[in-house]
């Protein structure tokens, strides 16, 4: 064997895994009430009365089933928000996601539980915990968690 | 509980891009590291755990394919997909059910051969959370944001958190990342995603960790210096991020709790030596401190600034530079219990905390600290 020094390689590669994700009864009414009505439901626990938005069958706390829904307020307050300023190639789009953007953590008005979605780029260098805000929603709405586009701050009294 | 110790501990330096070394290859190196450190031989084990992630190897069952390389041929080998913490906390048991005398535990993981973005966003339910983008360092960063704000923890005193622990890696030969440098210089430090600024976070690392448990018997014929599991406790928090209130570290005061019952210790301040901790970013030593009763509740800033938790404080924290410094995700826990272990005896040179008698370690899994898993140890 010769002694000449071999480089260190890497081979690329990459795996798509296509799936079909079942929403349930209960993810399901979520949002077909958000592609048809606009609307956003949750659901209550029929032994601590906790509201969780997104439903689900199962109150983690109690382990009981849950099947009373609720609708849920398309406005809260505003818990937690992060504005992101690393980007990332978004196989949705090909491209490079466009920064920065926000997230927030909203406790909807009629939930117990945080609401996590994207925040109004025009808003990101006004966001105050505790603040006022709602939903808005796609023009184009076809039955999933981006029919709602992101929170926005609302008109009615805020935090300064 | 019968008596378990550990009797070997073997870590490889933690850098980025180790193209020099397969998964199998880092195994390797580490399970005959801990074998040399235990003095005792592959034939020597009975019971092997490995712990992986398929998605972070890229391959499913990923935790079968170091067969060859972590000595289990023949033997029994169970996996466990989560924190090597976890992997541990497994292999005790199997340990204490009597069927095994010793038992090797082996971690690894190469975080810079695939997207730290696409594998950590896939923690999420893919109908809600994950739909929009949200991974390790933006929900984190939600966390940071509530539990900062709920408690008024200041952007400085979570500096102080990554100026402490990078220091301290200077004193460790298998940290990646150690530097001298200012809480102006972490502030100053590129934005990743608000508060989370770059040296607020721990790098993308490749690595391996394994340790070696035996039971009393065993241990007592071929340890000189055994170290004691005195104390174990571990829970878990709710799954969505929505379900919890992210400045609370429930599931860890239960961890914590349980541990301390177990190792009958009252006041984890005045009584534990050293700790190392899960600090995947500088606001999680301060909150995961508070959950393991270092402090009152809120009080994480204060701690920081007392400077007890540096190096010839009352409570070091992260005398090997933490996870702040190093951190290959599912072996960042088990080498918390191997830091622990080199403390406990007094072999950590630079790093050494002395006279450490107990230590505690400390891993979580899941996202924003799901679950906890907390080690009382004891020389
Ligand atoms: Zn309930």
């Amino acid at each position: 064997m010769s002694k000449q020094k071999y480089p260190l390689l890497t081979i690329s590669s990459e795996i798509e895994q296509p799936y079909n994700y079942s929403l349930g009864r209960y993810g399901g009414r979520l949002l077909k009430e958000l592609k048809h009505n606009k609307k956003i439901v949750g659901i209550k626990c029929p032994k601590c009365g906790h509201v969780y938005v997104p439903p689900r069958q199962v109150c983690g706390k109690c382990f009981v089933k849950m099947d009373e829904f609720a609708e849920i307020s398309n406005k809260g307050n505003l818990e937690s928000f992060t504005v992101v300023y690393f980007s990332f190639l978004d196989p949705e789009t090909g491209q490079k996601r466009p920064v920065p953007y926000g997230y927030g953590r909203i406790k909807l008005d009629g939930a117990d539980s945080g609401f996590l979605h994207f925040l109004e780029e025009s808003d990101l260098k006004k966001l105050k915990i505790g603040m006022r805000v709602e939903a808005v929603f796609d023009e184009n709405r076809t039955g999933n968690f981006k029919d709602i586009k992101y929170f926005k701050i609302t008109k009615e009294r805020n935090p300064s | 509980m019968e008596r378990v110790a550990i009797i070997g501990v073997g870590q490889t330096k933690y850098e980025r891009n180790k193209k020099g070394e397969t998964f199998a290859d880092l195994v390797f190196e580490v399970v005959t590291k801990a074998l040399d450190d235990a003095g005792i031989a592959i034939e020597d084990i009975d019971n092997v755990v490995t712990v992986s992630n398929d998605f972070w190897d890229g391959r499913t069952i990923s935790s079968m394919a170091v067969t060859d390389a972590c000595g289990s041929y023949g033997k029994s080998v169970s996996t466990v997909e989560g924190d090597g913490t976890f992997g541990a906390l497994y292999g005790l048991m199997r340990l204490l059910s009597g069927s095994f005398r010793s038992t090797l535990v082996v971690s690894h993981c190469k975080g810079s051969e695939g997207s730290n973005h696409f594998i950590t966003n896939a923690i999420f339910n893919p109908i809600y959370e994950r739909i929009i983008g949200l991974d390790s360092i933006s929900s984190s960063a939600l966390q940071a944001r509530r539990y900062t704000e709920k408690y008024g923890i200041t952007e400085e005193q979570c500096a102080l958190v990554s100026v402490k622990n990078h220091k301290n890696a200077l004193n460790n030969p298998f940290a990646q990342i150690a530097m001298d440098i200012s809480a102006e210089d972490v502030m100053n430090s590129r934005m990743l995603s608000e508060p989370i600024k770059l040296f607020d976070s721990s790098p993308i690392s490749d690595g391996a960790c394994a340790i070696i448990l035996a039971d009393e018997r065993m241990a007592k014929r071929v340890a000189t210096s055994p170290v004691w599991v005195k104390g174990i406790g571990h829970s878990a928090d709710a799954y969505n991020l929505g379900d919890r209130d992210l400045a609370e570290p429930a599931a860890l005061i239960r961890a914590a709790q349980k541990a301390y019952n177990m190792a009958g210790i009252k006041e984890p301040y005045k009584e534990i030596d050293v700790a190392e901790i899960y600090d995947a970013f500088t606001y999680q030593e301060l909150l995961w401190s508070e959950g393991l009763g270092f402090c009152e509740r809120g009080k994480g800033g204060k701690l920081i600034e007392s400077g007890e938790t540096t190096m010839g404080g009352k409570l070091p924290i992260n005398p090997s530079g933490g996870v702040l410094s190093a951190h290959p995700v599912l072996v960042a826990g088990l080498a918390r219990i191997a830091e622990i272990t080199i403390q406990l005896r007094e072999e950590g040179n630079g790093r050494q905390v002395d006279g450490a008698k107990t230590g505690l370690a400390h891993g979580i899994n899941g996202a924003c600290g799901q679950a906890h898993c907390v080690w009382v140890l004891e020389n």
